[in-house]
């Protein structure tokens, strides 16, 4: 796998997604749930990393602070080199923040269902400030790049669950962002258009060095991230503890019997 | 690129639907101001119709049409000989009820001396009264055609000239007789028991008017004049000002304050219903409105959102309700009169109940949790 070398290169680079003792609790008292303890990790760009864990284990939380939409509770957090969290928010707007370095990948692809493919990727250049006629190319450009060029003017509800994720992930790539969190992308995909989306990405993280963080219980996809963060009880498991893939596969889909 | 257009766009119908409904809401508070206009009016049209500057009425009595009055006919000669005063005459107002085929009329009948103030206004077709009897001008509201013959009373009168937009303050068409005529058919309509009153009285009672109606000569005080025809123990005299505040008192003063209520109540209605709307289109787009602001939408642009839906709701519904309103503006049985500044001002109440409307939906939007849109 070509991912197997980053390691290597860490050292030298500076990490997309940096975090260090970020820690989340969820209520008090009886009712307190400690959702993260203490996780540290590093993503580099240029890797399609896949969040793993059982049910209730902390992976969404764990996105969402990356994501900057849930507060830690403690630790901190640096992104694309910035330190965004040190016990506290340090960036007065965190929706310019996500504007500017965070692409979304969704389970259901999310799409505003009243813009068309084209405006629907063309919002977050809008929302950046592109210009209009330079915001409309590049729109179109990814659709090219993504297959869908000739969907365009269709509006999602007239896309396929293929092209929609398509169109999708040409919004989440459309502010040429250096994190780009993907949550059960594949889900909703056979297993052909699952491996293509994931190849996809890894193209993607590949050409705008970019790091790419995927949620998945999806085993079809596991031969195709290049490292795993595998998560339990809030705590992120070593990697020599953790369970190997086939293993892996088994203890975190919910739905397997 | 404009979102709440795009939104409206993917659900027009019900969009419009929406709009039309709103519409008909502030069509009926516009039609609300528009009769209360037209009550005040018809509430003037009789009085200003004379072109006087004095009414002389009977001693304590805010005659002739807010209380009854009743004076001797000699009196005009008395008021017309007056210092200041260029012309007078006597009239009288009556409410009779007639059949047309088979229609039922309900009319004001203004007996008037041909040649003096008190004739009808303006004709818009025949020609004015010229014999002495059982001659009409009746207004274009009664529906009678010209040449027509009516029976009031006791006789059949032709109708020879029309005038427009002669009402009384309840609406009915008025109808122009000679005073003389008008004296009988009054008589005639009296009951029983007063006829015989009068017929074992000495002789005949002198002839009575509900009022004298004066123009001044240029120059002349209406005040002055008003305050010497005072002086006559069994007579009171109003000026043009004093009669019209007193009849918008008496008659238009309680219609204000109920279609004032009415009105105010519609918009509060308005109000309750738009926030509604706003607000269930709001919560139909959590997972949208979510996602925006997942991918960095800044709240101005989730808030322009709202608020551009709700103001394009009040606009095109006050558009359409204001249409609507102009187009069926003559099936109202009554005078309906649609100023542009009462349009201008519901538009400006419109769009301010729009602001607060949203404040709703606004709320609601700005809480929804970006969260929402990941995971599911
Ligand atoms: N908003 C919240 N309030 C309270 N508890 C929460 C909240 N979100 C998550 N949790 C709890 O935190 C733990 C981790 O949840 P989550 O991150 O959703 O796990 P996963 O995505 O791995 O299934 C669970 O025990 C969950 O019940
Ligand atoms: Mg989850």
């Amino acid at each position: 796998m070509a991912g197997q070398g980053d390691a290597g290169r860490a050292g030298a680079r500076v990490p997309r997604v940096e975090l260090r003792g970020i820690s989340k609790h969820f209520g008090s008292g009886a009712a307190r749930v400690d959702a993260l303890k203490d996780v540290s990790l590093d993503i580099f760009g240029g890797s399609v990393v896949g969040l793993l864990g059982p049910s209730g284990s902390g992976k969404s939380t764990l996105l969402n602070a990356i994501a900057c939409i849930t507060e830690p509770s403690r630790g901190r957090m640096r992104l694309d080199g910035d330190t965004v969290y040190d016990n506290r928010w340090l960036r007065p707007d965190l929706r310019r923040l996500r504007l500017e370095k965070i692409g979304f990948i969704f389970q259901f692809h999310n799409l505003l269902p009243f813009l068309t493919a084209l405006e629907n990727v063309r919002l977050v250049l809008d929302l950046a400030g592109w210009p209009r006629e330079a915001a409309r190319q590049r729109a179109a450009e990814l659709l090219d790049y993504l297959q869908v060029g000739d969907r365009g003017q269709a509006l999602p509800a007239q896309l396929s669950g293929g092209q929609a994720q398509r169109v999708a992930i040409a919004r989440a790539l459309a502010n040429q962002p250096r994190i780009i969190l993907a949550d059960e992308p594949t889900a909703a995909l056979d297993s052909e258009r699952a491996g293509i989306v994931m190849d996809l990405l890894r193209g993607v993280a590949r050409k705008n060095d970019a790091a790419v963080v995927v949620v998945t219980h999806d085993e079809k996809i596991f031969d195709r991230l290049d490292e795993i963060f595998y998560l339990r009880d809030g705590w992120l498991v070593p990697p020599e503890a953790a369970p190997t893939p086939p293993r892996l596969a088994i203890a975190s889909s919910d739905m397997r019997l | 690129m404009n979102l709440a257009w795009r939104d409206i766009r993917h659900n027009l119908g019900r969009f419009l639907l929406t709009c039309l409904g709103v519409g008909l809401l502030l069509g009926i508070v516009l039609s609300m101001i528009g009769i209360y206009r037209g009550l005040v009016d018809d509430a003037l049209v009789l009085v200003r119709a004379p072109q006087a500057q004095i009414w002389v009425v009977e001693a304590e009595r805010r005659g002739p049409f807010a209380e009854a009055s009743r004076l001797p006919q000699d009196t005009r000669d008395m008021i017309a000989r007056l210092e200041g005063v260029a012309a007078a005459g006597a009239v009288t107002y009556q409410s009779v009820e007639a059949t047309l085929g088979e229609r039922k009329l309900r009319l004001n009948v203004v007996g008037h001396e041909l040649g003096r103030p008190g004739e009808p206004a303006a004709l818009v077709a025949g020609r004015p009264i010229t014999r002495g009897h059982y001659e009409l001008v009746a207004d274009r509201r009664a529906r009678i055609a010209l040449g027509t013959t009516i029976r009031l009373g006791r006789n059949v009168f032709t109708v020879v000239g029309l005038t427009e937009g002669q009402v009384d303050s309840g609406g009915n068409p008025v109808v122009h007789m000679t005073l003389a005529d008008a004296q009988r058919l009054q008589f005639e309509l009296e009951g029983d028991a007063a006829r015989a009153q009068a017929a074992r009285g000495t002789g005949r009672t002198p002839p009575t008017v509900n009022a004298v109606v004066a123009r001044l000569a240029p120059g002349a005080s209406a005040e002055a004049v008003a305050a010497t025809i005072r002086r006559w123990k069994h007579l009171s005299a109003l000026t043009q000002a004093e009669q019209e505040a007193m009849l918008l008192e008496s008659v238009v003063e309680k219609a204000r304050r109920q279609i004032g209520l009415f009105t105010a109540t519609l918009l509060l209605v308005s109000t309750v219903i738009i926030a509604l709307i706003v607000y269930t289109l709001t919560l139909d787009k959590t997972r949208e409105i979510a996602t925006l602001k997942l991918i960095g939408a800044p709240d101005r642009t989730i808030v322009g959102l709202i608020l551009q839906q709700a103001l394009a709701i009040g606009a095109i519904g006050f558009f359409a309700g204001a249409a609507l309103l102009v187009n069926l503006v003559d099936i109202f049985p009554r005078r309906v009169v649609l100023l542009p500044q009462d349009a201008l001002a519901l538009g400006g109440a419109t769009l301010v109940v729009c602001f607060i409307a949203s404040a709703l939906g606004v709320r609601l939007a700005l809480r929804i949790d970006p969260a929402r849109a990941l995971g599911g």
